[in-house]
């Protein structure tokens, strides 16, 4: 067991160098020499080479690659141009916000999303199926900045219980800092909830039809343990892969996410960044989304191997 | 066999049990009026073919349908009360408890991501209320109960980890669990091999003696009934035929359908004094008349050359494992295998499941691609063959599958099915319509049937389809892989004397891979027995039948249930287990054989000991 989680971890090595390259690279090549930018608007071609030769812009590409892959790997992801602060910081300043998002998106979508796909399966072809079969409809289609506008207006502007947009810090206290995060979280839950307990109900529909499901009854097992011990269980593979594409979305969807609701977290730091031609910053932020990916589908793998014991790599 | 009836109260006592389900078009009714009694210590066989409503009796006892989908009336007494009308909860208390139950399936019986030493505790965790750690400990007790060895170190195992016959234990040991006082086997022992399944029929003769429960225990297989029942139930389309002792119902029988599912059961040792092949009596089920084929098997002229020649086939399956897919061993499917066949000969591939009987035939058919050896067809070599040389030789040598379900498109007619090969022969289109009406024919269907899909046919029927599909391109050697295995009695006999009569009439060589010995014995001129990937010994079917020299040979004949309730059974603990596996190390290499000529055709390998 032990050696197989070795393995898989030891797998997802080669994944992030090579992660790393691709973004080295799209930089590498990218429009705009840094070291025009840098040595200002004003500067001769003899400070702008300069400038190429203090930064080592002209050695050659797997060179550079190697070093900067080392010092990345050493958390150095280099100087902001425009603050002059080092990246690794202000990344660090503003993941808090991001990934509070994104958890409680995602805990709010399987507490709720599961349990719906659940008793869709129990109840099939019953109205309690039908009910939520029509949300998970209305779930998808409903644009989520349409049903965010909804939620706001009535939680936020109409009763005031909850700010209309902005983050509270956790070290601001936790009420804070829930209040700030649950009309972000609810809105952007709507997509995962349906997708959820969509493919809950599909999955366990299908596994209950199976024998072993039969034999559990026969031992006596009554619908709860039939349900959440004998085939949620069985389930728990494409369940788990949805979540893991989830997460995955919702990381590149911090950018788009971080404006509408005005939290300051990394995809607001990406967009004030592109605006400013800050590359340091860009690639940083893209590094850490990229080796977020990595650890994701490292987790969703580890989560198969315990769900199922068939599954080897 | 000792048994002391209990002549008192009945443990379960079933009163005109019907049960209808819901389809589009209404109610049907599957069961009707089915009655009978069970008492303490004793087995009650429910037995007929498929759809006879065996299952869906036990399920209605159990109230395991479908709720919303199933209606039940009648009663089901079991210590007094009706279980039909006691609550849900009540119902939990007393599934798995008082009246337990086995499947058919121990490879889909299983729960796969829960561990055994979990689900053997649950039983005892719901009905006692005892803790985890004890639980552990009693499934560790119902382990070695159901004689799993090193019963601790399994506890934390998980279903893929074990064979057929050690779930099938595994299931048992659930079902024992709470010491139950009723025992529902719904098939138990079908799915298994004949040695296997004898080893799980004596386990459960053994643990109703300890425990003295009823069993009642379902089944399609007479030669199963014989062994384990005192008493049977014979159900057809739903309806009870008749229930007696079961020496009475094998001795006198009272019903016609019970004669006739009698006597089209294949008896081993019914063809000791015939030269050739012989196709089964048929039967009628209503009536009960016997009739006899009309036409008969030539024995094989041995002067004439071989059509098919196997030498040294060797197969083997690499384990990889890991990051780079190291090469961790082999699986020695099929080890030195050599035999030939004549033109219009039957040679059958006996052994049990994981013999490598099938993978011997994939290999002729160059399905898989042996590692070495020789197959020639009509003296040409296979192995080797590149594509488009492959293509042609395949015309002379064809495959029927086992599952006829599955062997058919779905989504295609199976007048397309039947003409795909002689599609792929590059055959003119009027030519090939011509002749799938001619094949449907000859296979026992109509001509018009060629626009249907295959779900409008039932199991038999669609087994001639596939014949009929393998006969298309008129091949001189047909590979039946457990053809008839899937099939129920009365159809295996009409298959097997399809397959029979076909061969009588184009003098086809078959390669006939099975494991049921009984219609082995009537279909074959020779036999060759398989045992971890080798041919432990090939000969004609008199040698192989009559005088069995390798020991497990003798072993596999002795397992065969046999249909006449007054035979005694003797059987010799079984050396070759369920437990050998063909699975070796890398760089292993088998031994070196060598056979011992124990007739003019009879080979036997010669084995240290």
């Amino acid at each position: 067991m032990l050696g197989l989680v070795v393995r898989r971890v030891l797998a997802a090595v080669p994944v992030l160098v090579l992660v790393g390259l691709i973004i080295f690279s799209i930089l590498y090549v990218a429009p705009g020499d840094p070291a025009v930018v840098i040595a200002g608007d004003r500067a001769s071609a003899e400070e702008i080479a300069q400038v190429r030769e203090a930064l080592g812009l002209n050695k050659p590409f797997l060179l550079r690659f190697v070093e900067w892959f080392w010092r990345v790997m050493q958390g150095d992801l280099g100087l902001s141009v425009f603050h002059g602060t080092p990246v690794s910081e202000l990344i660090l300043d503003r993941v808090g916000p991001t990934v509070s998002v994104m958890l409680m998106t995602m805990l709010f979508s399987v507490v709720i999303a599961v349990p719906m796909g659940v008793l869709a399966a129990w109840r099939a072809g019953g109205l309690t199926d039908k009910l939520v079969v029509g949300l998970a409809v209305i779930g998808f289609s409903v644009p989520v900045f349409v049903f965010g506008y909804i939620l706001a207006f009535i939680f936020a502007r109409e009763l005031q219980w909850l700010p209309v947009q902005g983050y509270k810090p956790l070290s601001e206290g936790l009420w804070p800092w829930l209040r700030s995060l649950i009309l972000p979280s609810v809105t952007l839950s709507t997509l995962y909830v349906a997708l959820i307990a969509r493919i809950t109900r599909a999955t366990l529909l299908d596994v209950l039809e199976q024998d072993y499901i039969r034999t559990a009854r026969a031992k006596g097992a009554g619908q709860f343990t039939i349900l959440f011990v004998h085939a949620l269980k069985n389930a728990g593979v494409p369940i788990i892969t949805v979540i893991g594409l989830g997460v995955a979305l919702l990381i590149g969807g911090a950018v788009v996410t971080e404006s509408v609701f005005a939290i300051p977290g990394l995809g607001r730091l990406t967009l004030d960044a592109i605006a400013m031609r800050d590359y340091p910053i860009i690639q940083g932020v893209v590094l850490v989304f990229s080796f977020s990916y990595v650890i994701v589908n490292l987790i969703v793998d580890l989560l198969y191997i315990l769900i199922d014991p068939r599954i080897r790599y | 066999m000792a048994f002391d009836l209990d002549t008192g109260q009945p443990l379960l006592s079933v009163r005109d049990l019907s049960t209808s389900f819901k389809s589009l078009t209404g109610w049907t009714e599957v069961i009707r009026d089915i009655s009978f009694d069970l008492h303490a210590g004793e087995t009650l066989a429910l037995v007929g073919e498929s759809g006879s409503g065996k299952s869906v009796t036990s399920l209605s006892i159990m109230r395991l349908n479908p709720a919303g989908r199933t209606r039940t009336s009648g009663q089901v007494l079991f210590e007094g009360q009706d279980l039909l009308h006691l609550s849900e909860e009540q119902m939990l208390r007393v599934r798995g408890n008082d009246i337990a139950m086995i499947f058919q399936e121990p490879m889909t019986s299983l729960n796969p991501v829960l561990s055994i030493g979990f689900q053997l505790g649950e039983a005892l965790r719901l009905h006692r209320g005892i803790t985890q750690a004890e639980a552990m400990k009693e499934a560790e007790r119902l382990l070695e109960r159901v004689r799993i060895p090193a019963a601790r170190a399994r506890l934390s195992d998980f279903p893929h980890n074990f064979s057929g016959g050690m779930r099938q234990r595994v299931m048992i040991a659930m079902a024992l669990a709470c010491g139950p006082r009723v025992l529902v086997a719904d098939e138990p022992t079908t799915a298994l091999d004949v040695t296997v399944q004898a080893q799980i029929i004596d386990l459960l003769k053994e643990l109703q003696r300890e425990e003295g429960m009823g069993i009642l225990f379902i089944t399609h297989d007479m030669g199963v009934v014989a062994e384990v029942a005192d008493r049977t139930l014979v159900m057809y389309k739903g309806n009870m035929v008749e229930c007696a002792p079961t020496r009475e119902i094998f001795a006198n029988p009272r019903q016609n359908y019970t004669r006739a599912l009698i006597s089209s059961v294949p008896r081993l040792g019914s063809m000791a004094e015939s030269p050739a092949p012989r196709p089964f009596d048929v039967t009628d089920r209503e009536t009960a008349v016997q009739s006899t084929p009309d036409f008969t098997v030539a024995p094989v002229r041995p002067d004439e050359a071989p059509v098919l020649e196997v030498e040294g086939l060797r197969t083997r399956f690499p384990i990889r494992r890991g990051l780079f897919g190291r090469l961790v061993g082999n699986v020695h499917a099929v080890e030195n295998v050599s035999f030939d066949i004549r033109p219009g000969e039957t040679l059958s591939l006996v052994g049990e499941s994981g013999c490598g009987k099938s993978t011997t035939g994939r290999s002729v058919m160059r399905l898989v691609t042996p590692q070495a050896g020789s197959v020639r067809l009509g003296g040409q070599e296979m192995v080797g063959l590149g594509r488009s040389a492959l293509r042609r030789i395949r015309q002379d040598i064809q495959m029927v599958f086992q599952d006829p379900f599955a062997s058919l498109d779905p989504r295609s007619r199976v007048g397309s099915s039947i003409a795909e090969p002689m599609i792929v022969a590059g055959l003119d289109r009027e030519l090939i319509r011509q002749r799938v009406g001619d094949l449907l024919e000859e296979v026992g269907l109509s001509r018009d049937m060629a626009r249907r899909f295959p779900h409008e046919f039932s199991g038999g029927q669609r087994q001639r389809i596939c014949i009929a599909r393998a006969l298309a391109v008129r091949p001189k050697v047909i590979v039946a892989d457990e053809a008839v295995s899937a099939l129920d009695v009365t159809i295996k006999v009409q298959i097997v004397n399809l397959l029979m009569e076909l061969q009588a009439r184009h003098r086809l060589s078959m390669l006939f891979i099975s494991h049921d010995m009984a219609v082995v014995e009537r279909v074959s001129h020779r036999v060759a027995v398989m045992y971890l990937g080798e041919i432990v010994e090939i000969g004609s079917r008199a040698a192989i039948f009559s005088s069995p020299q390798h020991a497990y040979t003798r072993q596999l004949l002795a397992a065969v249930p046999v249909a006449d309730p007054g035979v005694a059974r003797d059987r010799a603990p079984a050396a070759f287990g369920d437990l050998r596996n063909p699975v070796k190390p890398p760089g292993y290499e088998p031994p070196r054989r060598s056979y011992r000529k124990a007739g003019p055709d009879h080979l036997v390998r010669i084995d240290e000991f």
